[in-house]
């Protein structure tokens, strides 16, 4: 029986990819794939040619991003700062847990590149973006304007 | 000569509940096959078996007891954690108190996994103050003031959840726009189901039920996204989803690990439940107060149902 099991083994490690012994904690870290959900050009030709960017950094000390972080994006060959506006992760009680991990592409000073956001985004991300301008610096607050709705 | 008598009178008394106990024990067994609430209760319709032991304490006690036994399934928060390091006596009283007294500044109606729900929380984040969410409830649980529920909606193509801890000052109004309950126990497959499933719209009007009538189930069965999935569901005994369509070595390997015995193991579910006699006991403390409220609830609600007549021309 235990032969048996040894031999079983190799086997599934060599299936690799799809087997885990441990749920996801569908955490945003380097290399998670993220939604892009306003209409800027670039970040609209990406989603629909079914090459979702790669996040190649987060900006916080953890390493790990939440609602209201920059991450540096790869998208289409370039690389794109972006805000986080929705996460899949477990959250905390009266937080919106979504679906996807939504971001919203912004330049260096925290300009939206699109017109439109088109997801719902949560109301915590007025204080937080709040709290992260910079005086003369950037200015996020810009990305809650184009919301069209909030949960 | 005195102390004879007293035995002789009172073995009859311990046969008695000796074999009430064997009885009990074996209508268990025969109930648990189908028990939809294990985790709540040891045993899943205990009518016959209270109705017995209810006898004897009429003969012994002279009053009835009026709790009844729908009351584990309308507010299952009220019973504590079974695990016996989780127990306290005392933490659970207190808690039970503070529970009450929130019951007494909002109300808390009856709802359950597969009903829609709408909660209006206060949220300092928001421009009025109040945000207001609607959706299916997908998962109930935890004991005590940690009772929590998610309710899940589809927004805009996004599919939003929220977690909402049932005694959390913060929430100031629950409403059931609509009562029903479904096939299983959790919705979680909801997540990975069509959107359809789980799409309400924000400003659903409240759907009511006639007064006194069943909570109706609804029997309907949920076409699950292709894979890959967030959970194996395959492998959990789902009743409310359509044919998974997925290839044969899935269902063997689900049969594999399958363990259909785990139903009968008597001694696990007498683990994770609460006795039905501590049930009652725990009822019996809060029933008074819950149907007075409830009683309010109705009054309330017939008021708030009455449209002053307009004006014809």
């Amino acid at each position: 029986m235990a032969l048996s099991m040894w031999r079983k083994l190799p086997k599934l490690m060599c299936v690799g990819h799809g087997f885990h012994t441990s749920p996801a904690y569908s955490h945003i870290i380097k290399l998670t794939r993220l939604r892009v959900v306003d209409n800027s050009e670039i970040g609209k030709r990406a989603m629909a040619e079914g090459k979702p960017p790669k996040c190649i950094h987060v900006y916080n000390k953890k390493g790990v991003g939440t609602i209201g972080d920059k991450v540096l994006l790869a998208i289409k060959g370039e690389k794109k700062k972006a805000i986080i506006v929705g996460v899949k992760q477990n959250q905390p009680a009266l937080s919106p847990k979504f679906d996807s991990n939504n971001v919203v592409l912004v330049d260096d000073n925290g300009t939206p590149l699109g017109t439109r956001i088109h997801v719902p985004i949560p109301q915590v991300l007025r204080t937080i973006l709040k709290e992260k301008n910079v005086v003369k610096g950037a200015d996020y607050t810009k990305l809650i304007a184009l919301a069209s709705r909030f949960v | 000569m005195i102390f004879n008598q007293l035995k002789k009178m009172a073995l009859p008394n311990a046969a008695r509940k000796l074999l009430l106990g064997v009885k009990s024990s074996f209508s268990l067994f025969q109930t648990t096959a189908n028990a939809e609430y294990r985790y709540l209760s040891s045993v899943s319709n205990p009518k016959g078996l209270l109705s017995l032991e209810k006898e004897e304490e009429n003969k012994v006690a002279g009053h009835k007891n009026v709790v009844p036994l729908e009351c584990r399934f309308v507010y299952p928060e009220f019973l504590p954690d079974p695990r016996l390091d989780h127990r306290n006596s005392l933490r659970e009283k207190l808690e039970r108190m503070d529970m009450m007294n929130r019951r007494n500044h909002i109300d808390i109606p009856e709802f359950y996994v597969g009903s829609v729900l709408a909660v209006s929380s206060s949220n300092p984040h928001a421009p009025e103050k109040v945000t207001r969410f609607v959706g299916i409830c997908i998962q109930r649980g935890g004991c005590g003031l940690r009772a929590f529920f998610i309710i899940r909606n589809v927004v805009d193509h996004q599919g939003v959840e929220m977690f909402y801890e049932m005694y959390s000052p913060v929430i100031q109004k629950i409403e059931v726009l609509r009562l029903e309950k479904r096939l299983d126990n959790e919705l979680l497959y909801l997540r990975d189901a069509l959107p359809e499933y789980s799409t309400f719209p924000l400003d659903m009007e409240p759907e009511y039920l006639p007064e006194g009538s069943a909570i109706p189930v609804n029997p309907i069965k949920v076409k699950l996204k292709p894979r890959p999935w967030l959970e194996r569901w395959e492998r959990q005994e789902l009743k409310g989803v359509q044919d998974l369509g997925l290839p044969k070595r899935f269902y063997e390997r689900a049969a594999a690990v399958a363990k259909p015995w785990e139903k009968y193991d008597l001694m696990a579910e007498y683990r994770e439940s609460i006795p039905a006699e501590e049930q009652e006991e725990i009822f019996a403390e809060v029933y008074s107060q819950l149907h007075q409220l409830e009683v309010t609830r109705k009054i309330m609600k017939r008021k708030r149902t009455f449209v002053k007549p307009k004006k014809m021309g």
